[in-house]
């Protein structure tokens, strides 16, 4: 009993009971530990992808593939880079809306939440774009492979398997964010925060959005850079 | 009412760090960083630099080291990980130490597959390397007839 005492009183304040040693609400922390198994699915995906590339001989130039914007051709990165800014954008207006609900300013939160609804549906609509034009004009989909690879060999297969599983399952994502920030607006516009007396939802909504962000910035250097 | 105030408890403690002038700065590096990945990409594709060349994986290496850069903003500023309790940064940041592993051994697996593949494959080797593909027409109908075969 006296070693539980003492152990205690030596061990840092967070862990001597009596208050979160996280200090984070319990939902938050749940969110972030979420986050963390996306993660790793996320990364065992792209490592497979990884591995595969390592281990072929040839494969597509993504600058040859991806040089599409709506009404012309021939321009390499330039639609993917607009949709990079634009989930940028929307995840700046969702930081926005989570010191907006920090201050309890009910108006500044659904205005920022807007906005980042907006981002959301502007970035699936540009996918939706991509896959289309993808599919109708070049023939690729899961399970055909049109583009050869850059040393001029015939293209290999897992190319197109793995960019439409890897970006439809980001696309997937985004798509939950935006259902969870409608959500979210609509949560906002009814006053049910107000009455809650804290936005402490629009912070975990949040990090879930920046995640997808963040999820981006590895599918697309992935993806379409390297 | 016991959860309202160790809500309350936790809430003060988040609050301080960050603020809009963090935000606009984090907003602009991240937004530079990008810029300086699409020019790196389209510098490797405008020079034409070949596929397995030094100064390619170079500026590869130069790319994810940016993209490691804009995770660290995202999730340090945006995700205000930065300004929580180090007990959670830790719990997120040192799980995250094993995609260390992960990565070194999958690519390095995915390589030794390639090596081993082109060492006792020559018809794979030349197939993949040097065999030109044919022009699109015929080579839809001879991909279908290597679907049926394998």
């Amino acid at each position: 009993m006296a070693t539980t005492t003492a152990m205690a009183t030596a061990a840092p304040k967070y862990w001597s009971g009596g208050k979160s040693p996280y200090n984070v609400e319990y939902g938050k922390l749940m969110m972030w530990l979420f986050l963390m198994s996306d993660a790793f699915t996320f990364g065992a995906l792209l490592i497979a992808y990884g591995t595969t590339r390592f281990s072929a001989n040839g494969w597509p130039n993504p600058n040859e593939v991806f040089n599409k914007y709506p009404g012309g051709a021939n321009a390499p990165l330039v639609f993917v880079s607009i949709m990079t800014f634009i989930l940028i954008i929307s995840s700046v207006t969702m930081v926005l809306a989570v010191q907006a609900g920090q201050q309890m300013n009910r108006k500044k939160v659904a205005f920022n939440l807007v906005l980042t609804i907006l981002g959301g549906v502007a970035f699936l609509s540009c996918q939706a774009w991509e896959w289309t034009t993808l599919k109708l004009n070049e023939h690729a989909w899961w399970g055909h492979n049109p583009f050869l690879n850059s040393n001029g060999t015939v293209g290999h297969q897992d190319f197109t398997n793995f960019f439409f599983t890897i970006t439809g399952f980001h696309g997937f994502h985004v798509f939950s964010g935006v259902i969870i920030n409608i959500v979210m607006l609509i949560m906002t516009l009814t006053g049910f925060f107000d009455r809650r007396g804290h936005y402490l939802m629009i912070e975990k909504a949040g990090l879930y959005w920046h995640f997808v962000d963040l999820v981006w910035v590895f599918v697309f250097t992935c993806f379409y850079l390297i | 009412m016991e959860q309202h105030t160790a809500y309350s408890d936790v809430h003060h403690a988040e609050v301080h760090g960050g603020g809009t002038k963090e935000i606009i700065k984090v907003t602009i590096i991240l937004s530079v960083l990008t810029v300086i990945e699409l020019a790196l990409g389209l510098m490797m594709f405008k020079l034409k630099m070949p596929d397995g060349s030094l100064e390619k994986d170079f500026t590869k290496g130069v790319i994810v080291i940016l993209m490691m850069a804009k995770a660290f903003y995202i999730v340090g500023y945006f995700m205000h990980l930065k300004h929580e309790v180090r007990n959670l940064i830790l719990t997120v940041a040192v799980p995250m130490g094993l995609f260390i592993w992960f990565i070194i051994a999958f690519l390095y697996d995915g390589n030794s597959f390639k090596n081993l593949k082109n060492e006792y494959n020559p018809a794979y080797k030349e197939r993949t390397t040097t065999q030109k593909a044919l022009p699109v027409k015929e080579e839809k109908q001879e991909e279908k007839k290597k679907g049926v075969t394998d």
